[in-house]
């Protein structure tokens, strides 16, 4: 299997990563990298999801405070499952 | 083998003033939007000259004006200027811009429309230029350490790949060569948004964190909340910032930080288009988070270089200053890799270091004080955009 990461992890406290590959269809068993000690670990997509775009790692429900640089950057307004994808339609900024 | 930044030299420009320039313009600069004809007919007439019309310069006032007067006088002032014939209809205040330029020490002429006409101030401009040119194009390179450098930062058409690849490339720069003396310059006030709490302790010193929240502060207080409709969420993220996947503005803000590295810290935040006044070392500049007007302001600030990193693939130019793309985004270098000068895909794919793409960006930077083209300049980039403060009088 390549050893390319298909997701990146910024810190290991972040509750999302993001794609970094084109094209990644839902059942891709993912390598997934945390960029701040290079670590890895596997995960399914659960959804197709584009390049640039957010991946729960963990489970998050409405309400959840989605962290990533190991800071809130948000609050889950919908559910994610873990592998599912985390846009504007199921987060938002705290901020208004 | 590890790169020895600190005998590092470029082939570039010292100034009258002792700055140092990597272009060698020979600007004709209009004072106002009416005398962009005029410049523009002396631009034609005179080859090896470059005109930077714009869309203001009458009736306005206040701080509205100073900001203008600072822009233009900055950008004739600018090292990567040697010398600048300007026009403005009335000869007042083209003496204002002329003086303030003249301030550096290089060649200025002015020259002013009113009891003249278009045709006779061509005629007289286009002599001026012509023995500018001539100037100019004799003057030579010397070696000057990489220290003597200015280099601005501004990120555009952001999405989740530059807070993970090209801006913390600019940080790790910015992490090795403002300890070498260089002058730095990040701002894009209203994407700090979301990250101003990080911002402020990366402050060199309590006054710097005041005046840095207060700037911010100011303008959520003066701005968005004086003019908003809604929230900020139709224009920060931008949509092209949420089709990289973007989603919120504290997300953005957390990447577009990532610029200013591990290390380094801010001596002091100025106004915009503002000199930086407590020596070398990093700036925040007050500025719009839109590409042209905030390079345009770090540009009339003095910086003479500026790193770019872009996501889904802003393609900014300025006229005076070459501005030098960085990209991670593997689509992006697809689909639009004429814009591009450093592609840090690699780290994306986990082959490139973060501390890899800052070598490498410092390579580029110095083949670019060098005189090597950035991709916005072989593709005729020269957006020059002034920010307005209110409407004229």
């Amino acid at each position: 299997m390549s050893n390319i990461p298909q997701l990146l992890v910024h810190d290991h406290a972040d509750n999302v990563g993001v794609v970094v590959v084109e094209d990644l269809k839902a059942g891709t068993e993912m390598l997934c990298v945390v960029t701040s000690d290079n670590s890895d670990f596997r995960l399914t997509a659960k959804a197709d999801i584009p390049i640039g775009h957010k991946v729960a790692v963990k489970a998050l429900k409405a309400g959840d405070t989605v962290i990533k640089y190991h800071e809130d950057i948000g609050k889950m307004v919908g559910d994610a499952e873990i592998g599912g994808h985390v846009h504007t339609h199921n987060c938002k900024t705290k901020r208004w | 083998m590890a790169f020895d930044f600190s005998s590092a030299t470029v082939k570039a420009w010292r100034r009258e003033n002792g700055r140092v320039g990597v272009r060698n313009h020979v600007l004709i600069l209009p004072v106002d939007d009416i005398s962009n004809a005029a410049c523009e007919a002396v631009a034609n007439n005179v080859k090896g000259t470059l005109v930077i019309p714009h869309a203001y310069g009458r009736l306005q006032f206040g701080e509205d004006l100073e900001l203008h007067f600072r822009t233009i006088i900055g950008t004739g002032a600018n090292p990567n200027v040697a010398a600048v014939v300007v026009i403005g209809i009335e000869p007042e205040w083209t003496k204002v811009i002329v003086d303030g330029i003249a301030k550096t020490g290089k060649p200025v002429t002015g020259f002013s429309i009113e009891q003249k006409g278009d045709f006779e101030t061509i005629r007289q401009a286009g002599w001026k230029a012509k023995e500018y040119v001539h100037w100019a194009s004799e003057l030579q390179k010397e070696d000057c350490p990489i220290s003597d450098l200015w280099i601005s930062t501004k990120c555009g058409e952001s999405d989740t790949t530059t807070g993970l690849s090209s801006c913390p490339t600019v940080g790790n720069m910015y992490d090795k060569l403002l300890p070498q003396g260089i002058y730095g310059c990040f701002g894009e006030t209203s994407e700090i948004t979301g990250a101003e709490h990080i911002c402020e302790k990366r402050a060199a010193t309590p006054e710097a964190a005041d005046k840095f929240k207060k700037i911010w502060q100011a303008y959520s207080d003066d701005v968005i909340f004086a003019h908003q409709t809604d929230d900020l969420s139709d224009s920060q993220p931008t949509k092209g910032n949420i089709l990289g996947g973007l989603t919120t503005i504290e997300e953005k803000a957390l990447g577009n930080l990532e610029k200013i590295g591990r290390t380094s810290t801010y001596i002091d935040a100025m106004g915009p288009a503002e000199s930086p006044e407590k020596g070398p070392g990093l700036y925040f500049m007050d500025s719009s988070s839109a590409a042209a007007e905030c390079v345009t302001l770090m540009a009339a600030g003095g910086y003479v270089i500026h790193t770019f990193p872009t996501g889904q693939g802003n393609v900014v130019g300025n006229p005076i200053v070459p501005v030098i793309k960085i990209s991670g985004n593997p689509r992006t270098l697809r689909t639009m890799s004429e814009h591009i000068d450093v592609d840090v895909t690699g780290v994306l794919t986990r082959e490139q270091t973060i501390d890899q793409a800052g070598d490498a960006l410092i390579e580029m930077i110095i083949r670019t004080a060098n005189g090597r083209f950035t991709a916005a300049e072989a593709l005729g980039h020269r957006e020059f955009s002034m920010t307005k403060l209110y409407r004229s009088a």
